[in-house]
């Protein structure tokens, strides 16, 4: 289960021990509790408050597959949300559309992605009502997203996401990277998290010069690829595809999978060995 | 009547419904030397008269290069003009760095033009006194702005500021429907034929007149002496007149 931190429960406990919650430069932290044991006592002691800084996702979303087709650019994801290795949530939504012509999806933290979202959201709010003919390409939100988590992660406050940015502008695919370090790059296929090793040789494989209709299907079959090997990966498929006459963000749908695979029933598959 | 009653600090309005500080501060405009900005379908130019206060001394600089895409005409108090386009480079400079992509023309604008209109409903700073002519392309094609002191600011096919710039005026009032079609060449001839109406003696040359010209597909180019000579010399006729020999101005 989820564990319950053991940095948190020592933090808690000196919290009643020490009254002072602000840092007081001439009585630091512990100056005036006694000779403490060795090791980890002394520094539960020396942090009176809970770190309130994101250490590790807590509802986490799997990873996000995204191919540039001919004629645009797909973005797929599952709609799972979990708890640790608890499939909580079933029918989520990953991907979220940003103006006319751009979508984000992401992976790790889901109370991040809403953070995300809700800045994302202010963005293109404002963007609009300039009402001037202007708008954001695709290519200006994936450099402000980057900021933005290039910033938190210098402040040791990572947004714990990977994210990807996907758009069409002007006749040109747009498929950019950002991670929960500000890493940023753009390419013609892309994955995060899981995808990276389960799919991204396939969506490599198969190109950046499909229709609409074959770059669908390989979607579906990285995310079958995924969902077999991956524990965190559900069957219950999202797919965006954005294109000349805007963002098409489908209902979420389930996938077929198969299990009937010899070395999925017979764990003597490989030889008289046990899991 | 009433104007030396009402006129005494900007938060003061007259009877007749006006705030004449600010009014004031649009005179200074006028007393600066002249600017003329006009835009076609594919470029901007601005070009602008140079003032030398004596043989001695350089020439005022009038146009600013604010970013690759954008470029300001300023008329009036060059020190005020300093201080808002400070502010726009640095607005552009900070734009780039999250976004990576050129500030919207009309957004800048629009900026500088709050900023001005902070100064005229403040009791503890005065309006600024320039009027900025702004020249840049966008995703949505080739701009010409004026910002007044008022805070408040238009955009122009063709636009004039200045000193004796009525001559100008009429001039791009009688031309302006060409300009849309307009060559760049052609685009910057009208615009220093517009320009030399307002100069004395219709005197222009490469040391008394700025040129700049941005494209959607070409950056702010503000030329030197000797590509405003030959822009000059291009005019052909009565316009042309030799840099005067004996100026040390620059």
């Amino acid at each position: 289960f989820l564990q319950v931190s053991s940095r948190e429960v020592p933090a808690m406990a000196s919290l009643f021990a020490n009254s002072a919650a602000m840092y007081n430069p001439l009585t630091p932290a512990g100056a005036d509790m006694g000779p403490s044991g060795f090791g980890g006592s002394s520094r539960a002691a020396a942090d009176p408050t809970p770190n309130t800084r994101t250490q590790h996702p807590i509802m986490t979303g799997t990873g996000v597959l995204a191919l540039k087709f001919k004629g645009g650019v797909m973005l797929a994801a599952d709609t799972l949300v979990s708890y640790g290795s608890t499939a909580l949530y079933r029918d989520q939504r990953r991907i979220t559309p940003v103006g006319d012509n751009t979508v984000i999806g992401a992976s790790g933290d889901i109370s991040d992605f809403q953070r995300i979202k809700t800045l994302i959201n202010e963005l293109n709010t404002f963007d609009e009502s300039y009402d001037d003919g202007c708008r954001m390409t695709p290519r200006d939100i994936h450099q402000y997203l980057g900021r933005v988590m290039y910033n938190r992660r210098n402040k040791f406050n990572p947004l714990w996401n990977q994210l990807i940015v996907a758009g069409f502008r002007d006749g040109k695919s747009f498929l950019g990277s950002v991670d929960l370090i500000g890493t940023m790059f753009e390419d013609d296929v892309m994955a995060t998290g899981f995808g990276n090793y389960m799919s991204l040789p396939l969506l490599r494989k198969a190109g950046t010069e499909l229709s609409k209709e074959e770059a669908q299907k390989v979607m579906e079959d990285c995310l079958r690829v995924d969902y077999t090997r991956n524990c965190r990966a559900s069957d219950r498929i999202q797919i965006a595809t954005i294109t000349e006459s805007g963002i098409d963000i489908s209902e979420p749908y389930q996938i077929s999978s198969y299990w009937e695979y010899e070395g999925f029933k017979n764990t003597n598959f490989r030889g008289p060995r046990s899991f | 009547m009433f104007r030396n009653q009402y006129d005494t600090d900007v938060t003061t309005w007259s009877p007749q419904g006006r705030i004449h500080q600010v009014e004031y501060a649009m005179e200074a405009v006028k007393q600066g030397s002249a600017c003329v900005g006009v835009r076609s379908k594919t470029h901007a130019v601005l070009t602008a008269l140079k003032r030398s206060t004596n043989d001695m001394s350089s020439y005022q600089e009038k146009i600013f290069k604010v970013d690759d895409h954008m470029g300001i005409a300023i008329s009036g108090l060059t020190a005020d003009a300093r201080s808002l386009s400070k502010f726009m480079r640095t607005e552009c400079l900070e734009h780039k760095y999250v976004y990576e992509s050129p500030v919207p023309v009309q957004r800048l604008v629009s900026d500088v033009a709050d900023k001005c209109q902070v100064c005229t409903q403040s009791a503890s700073a005065r309006p600024f006194g320039v009027g900025l002519l702004v020249a840049g392309c966008d995703q949505t094609g080739p701009h010409v702005f004026y910002n007044c002191p008022s805070g408040a600011f238009f955009e122009y096919k063709a636009m004039t500021i200045g000193a004796r710039s009525q001559a100008a005026k009429t001039y791009l009032e009688r031309h302006y429907t060409a300009f849309e079609d307009a060559s760049v060449e052609e685009l910057v001839k009208h615009a220093l034929t517009a320009l030399k109406e307002t100069a004395q003696n219709h005197d222009i040359n490469g040391k008394n007149v700025s040129i700049a010209i941005v494209g959607v597909d070409s950056p702010l180019k503000l030329e030197d002496q000797a590509g405003v000579q030959a822009y000059v010399e291009a005019l052909g006729g009565d316009a042309v007149a030799e840099a005067p020999a004996d100026a040390m101005a620059d």
